[in-house]
This record gives structure tokens, C-alpha cells and sequence, in this order.
């Protein structure tokens, strides 16, 4: 048996999301390697060889990589899967984009966004939004799974496995990338934070997010959204919380003037603690939040960051 | 040029789902239904490129028994030019969806495919993917803006960090994210017009494919519940509770 993991990466740090898919591929049993495929990313490599459990990390350095295009991608991951049993991901925007080309070129099918491993081959994943969960055993000789990583913990990282370079180059040369904005953020990444504030259609404007980012300061949280407030234009659609934005599970999530529509609540009521802060007492989230405050966020806001 | 749109007909996204008391499945009896969300953002980004010039026929298709028509139809009404139902009254897996679809591929030649990045049952998004990979097809997932341009489409895709950008040669794969467009209804004298457009049946069985399951679905049970927690009464007594109850803050 052995698992081959897929490293998320931005070519200099490795995400914290592929230690909590190495949890995973651990559950599922046998020897794991790390695939970095990017370009200049010896780095990453270094920081993968860390991870607890791994025994080899192989290198992919190649400016076809740098970007992740999924053609060619899915072409080096194919290549190498033919020596592993599991093929595993992390289910964020560039697992998902890939995987599945992979899966269909090794003619076997792919169990996304899987919350538990029960065995070799069979695996727990939510299907509509959350509302039910499926237990799923795959019957294909091959396993590509992708992993939402709210469902483990990070293994640590205090290993040391050995370093393997690649020289296979798979460009298909369909593709090209033309250029990226990327939001800023001096804040830890939503998938990362331990603590996460996020505002909704109450925070009535996108200024008014300033009052989350003093608390969010003194927390050390990242600061998300409702898709109600994102719609609005309040602020852009990466800070989005919710089934159709990012599923996070801190140890704690503030939700302030976010009413807990079932798409929001899709997405954060994995969250260890959750704190909702809204005037209207008859809101659904406080049916999910383990402390309710009813009451004015514009004068809670200023207060609660006083007294952090 | 030729645009080829696979929708899907799922429970509509205001029906709250509830698991059978068996644990075998989700109930969908007597549920209303209605076209995936994300597909029909697909079928309204291929009638503007119609709009705009760009796009000459508009052809969709739908893998399912005889009610997937329902959805057909409805795509029709908004103005796809004509259907094709893949006949089946299995569940199939995204992988064999896809090979059926690449076979509809090989069948039209469009220029460009748009599906929907998932759909809000199984929530797999896998078909496009797969699709992409069995026709060697560049893609473009999680689209939010869609821009022809000579032989290549450029698609910008939402990614974890924000935006991204990429040029893919034509023919390509794009699938929808919610901010593309927002679709529109479709018109009285549409929906009659729809009535008399073509709609073609085609078996599963007919296109030779192995389409044996790849999975078992063991069980669906509902998610764990959570209890709702106390209403506290000012910000003081909330932070001496996340501080010493939760333990959450220091």
C-alpha cells in the first residue's frame, strides 16, 4: 500500500491544508510520498520533507508547473500514480481543478471532498451542502480522492523524509497563464486561522469591516464573509464563507450580523466555538452559536474590541 | 461557432433535503426539481456569446429518465437551440457521465463546452474535469469572466487567493462559478417556442460504453445536529465565557 499526496503550495511556503491531508492519507494506510510539482520551489520541498509520516517527497521543478495548470498537472500526477494505490489531494481550488482529469485518464473514478476514512476504500463526504452525509466505498482499483480538511488535524512536523528530484516535464502546451490578482493580507489565510470573524448583509457597507479588523488584530483571526454580504459588493468573493466559498472549521468563529442562511452555515458550523452577534434575536444563527449576543453591532463591535 | 451545454436536473436549492428513515439515500419523492444552479449559469453565459455574435447554435444536453426533458425544455425556453436527453434511468458516476458526454463531443464538434463547476446534490465537481481530460481538452473551471478571443478563450477563475487568469486553446472546457452572470427568466411565448424545438433521445445503452458503477453507496445519515448555546447578556460576560468557559481566547 502507499498514498501519493498532492502538495498545495504558492512555490515558497507550503500549506497548512497538505498537513491535514497527510492526516488523512495516514488513516487510509501504507507508505506516503509528497509530490511538490511548481517552479523554484525547493523550498517547498524542504518544508514538506518536515511532515510527520512521510517517507519521500518528490520535487517537480518546472516553470510548466508554476502556475498549477491543471493540463499539465494532471499529466506528471498520472505518470506517477502508476506506482501508488491512493492519489490524494487537498480539496481547495487547485485539488479540485486537477484531480478530476487525473481520475478520468486513469479510467477510475474520484471520491471528492472526503471528511473521514472508515478503510482502504471506503470514505465519508457530504453531499447536498452538508444536509446529509454519504458513507461511499470506492470499487475501482485506484483511489483519487480529494480531502476537506476541516474533517482532520495536521500531523506535525518534525519529520525529516529524503528528497527526490523529477525530471519529467508534461506540457501539454493548451494552456498558458496570463496573470493573477490576489487579495493582500498581512492576516493568516481563511483555511489557516484558529479564529475567524466574519461580517454579513449587517455590516450594512463594505467601511464598516473595518470595526471586524481591530478584533480580528487582536485575535490574530482572519476576517471573513456571508455570500449576502459579498453579493452586496461589500467585499470581494475570496473572504467568502459558505458552501459555495470556503469551509473552515476554527476553534473559534464570530459571526457578526450574519442572519445563518443553511448556505453560510454549510460552511462554518464545523467551528469548535461560535460566537453570533446580531440584533435580531429570531436568527437562525443563533440556533447553531454556542454564545449569543442579541444586540447593536455597531455598538458591540467598538466595545468588544475594548475589552480583548 | 458551436457551444455544447450539459445540464443536470436536480432538487431545487429552496427544498430543504431529508435523509430516509432507511439511511439509504436522500428522499427525493415528490421533492420539486429544477435545473442545477450552476448549469443554468452555464446556459446563460453561452446564449450572451449567441447575443453577442460569438456562438452559432446552442446545443444542450441532459443524462437521465424521461423527466431530465422538464429541464431541457427549460433550457430551450431561455434560448438553446436544441436538446439531446442521453437516456437512463441509472445514477451514474461523474466518470461515466463524462465518457457519454465525450461521445456527444465527438457527435457536435462545439468550440466550446460550459458546464456548471458542480451540482448541488452530489456536489462532486468532477464532470467538466473529466470531460476535459477525455477529449484533451484545456479547461477553464470556476469561471467568472469568459472572454473569446480568435482561437483561444481567456478565463478568469475564482481561486482561494482571488483571481486567476488563463488563455486555453479552442476547443475548451469552461465551467461556471456563481459570479459569471445572472441568469434570466425565461419569457411566455419562449416557453411555448420551446415546445417545438428539437429534442432528441438517445439510450445510454446505445453508445457501447461499459458503464458499470464505480462506487456503492453504503449509507447517507443526516449531519450531527449542534445544540444552540446560551444567549449572554453583555460583551463582559462573553469574553469571560470564551475566556474561561471556551477557553478559546486569552
Amino acid at each position: 500500500m502507499s498514498v501519493l499526496v498532492y502538495a498545495e503550495h504558492d512555490n515558497q511556503n507550503l500549506k497548512i491544508e497538505t498537513l491535514k491531508t497527510v492526516a488523512a492519507a495516514q488513516a487510509m494506510g501504507g507508505e506516503i510520498t509528497i509530490l511538490v510539482a511548481g517552479h523554484n520551489c525547493q523550498a517547498v520541498a524542504e518544508q514538506a520533507a518536515k511532515t510527520n509520516g512521510v517517507s519521500k517527497v518528490v520535487i517537480a521543478d518546472n516553470a510548466a508547473y508554476e502556475h498549477q495548470l491543471a493540463e499539465n498537472v494532471s499529466l506528471l500526477v498520472t505518470e506517477l500514480a502508476r506506482d501508488y494505490d491512493h492519489i490524494v489531494a487537498t480539496a481547495l481550488t487547485t485539488g479540485k481543478n486537477f484531480m478530476p482529469r487525473v481520475a478520468a485518464l486513469l479510467d477510475v473514478a474520484q471520491v471528492s471532498d472526503i471528511i473521514g476514512v472508515e478503510s482502504e476504500d471506503t470514505f465519508v463526504r457530504p453531499i447536498y451542502a452538508g444536509n446529509a452525509i454519504a458513507t461511499v466505498k470506492s470499487l475501482d482499483s485506484k483511489k483519487v480522492i480529494t480531502v476537506r480538511t476541516t474533517g482532520f488535524d495536521a500531523v506535525a512536523a518534525d519529520g525529516s523524509a529524503e528528497i527526490v528530484n523529477l525530471d519529467t516535464v508534461t506540457d501539454a502546451g493548451t494552456s498558458s497563464y496570463v496573470s493573477e490578482e490576489l487579495t493582500v493580507s498581512e492576516r493568516p489565510d481563511l483555511g489557516a486561522a484558529s479564529v475567524i470573524i466574519s461580517g454579513g448583509r449587517g455590516m450594512q457597507n463594505g467601511d464598516n469591516f473595518k470595526l471586524l479588523e481591530g478584533i480580528a488584530d487582536k485575535l490574530g483571526a482572519a476576517i471573513g464573509a456571508s455570500r449576502a454580504a459579498v453579493d452586496a459588493g461589500f467585499v470581494p468573493n475570496d473572504m467568502q464563507v459558505g458552501q459555495t466559498g470556503k469551509i473552515v472549521a476554527p476553534d473559534l468563529y464570530i459571526a457578526v450580523g450574519i442572519s445563518g442562511a443553511i448556505q453560510h452555515l454549510a460552511g462554518m458550523k464545523d467551528s469548535k466555538v461560535i460566537v453570533a452577534i446580531n440584533k435580531d434575536p429570531e436568527a437562525p444563527i443563533f440556533q447553531v452559536a454556542d454564545y449569543g449576543i442579541v444586540a447593536d453591532l455597531f455598538e458591540a463591535l467598538p466595545e468588544l474590541e475594548s475589552k480583548l | 461557432m458551436k457551444i455544447l451545454v450539459p445540464i443536470k436536473r436536480v432538487i431545487d436549492y429552496n427544498v430543504k433535503v431529508r435523509v430516509k428513515p432507511d439511511n439509504s439515500n436522500v428522499d427525493l419523492a415528490n421533492v420539486k426539481m429544477a435545473i442545477n444552479p450552476f448549469c443554468e449559469i452555464a446556459v446563460e453565459e453561452a446564449i450572451r456569446l449567441k447575443e453577442a455574435g460569438i456562438a452559432s447554435e446552442i446545443i444542450v444536453v441532459s443524462v437521465g429518465d424521461k423527466s431530465c426533458q422538464e429541464q431541457l425544455r427549460t433550457a430551450l425556453a431561455l434560448g438553446a437551440d436544441r436538446a439531446i436527453q442521453i437516456e437512463t434511468s441509472e445514477t451514474l458516476d461523474a466518470l461515466n457521465i463524462a465518457k457519454l458526454l465525450q461521445k456527444i463531443v465527438e457527435e457536435v464538434q462545439p468550440k466550446l463546452v460550459i458546464l456548471g463547476k458542480q451540482s448541488i446534490d452530489s456536489d462532486n465537481n468532477q464532470t467538466g474535469q473529466m470531460l476535459a481530460a477525455l477529449t484533451n481538452m484545456p479547461q477553464g473551471t470556476f469561471a467568472s469572466v469568459v472572454k473569446v478571443d480568435g482561437d483561444k478563450v481567456n478565463v478568469t477563475r475564482e481561486v482561494d487567493g482571488g483571481l486567476q487568469t488563463i488563455a486555453l486553446n479552442l476547443p475548451a472546457i469552461v465551467t461556471t462559478d456563481l459570479r459569471l452572470n445572472e441568469p434570466r427568466y425565461a419569457s411566455l411565448p419562449n416557453i411555448m417556442k420551446a415546445k417545438r424545438k428539437p429534442l432528441d433521445v438517445k439510450p445510454a445503452a446505445d453508445f457501447g460504453l461499459d458503464l458499470s458503477p464505480r462506487s456503492t453507496l453504503l449509507k447517507v445519515t443526516p449531519p450531527a445536529t449542534r445544540q444552540a448555546g446560551v444567549i449572554v447578556e453583555s460583551i463582559d460576560e462573553l469574553v469571560d465565557k470564551l475566556k474561561n468557559e471556551a477557553k478559546v481566547i486569552s
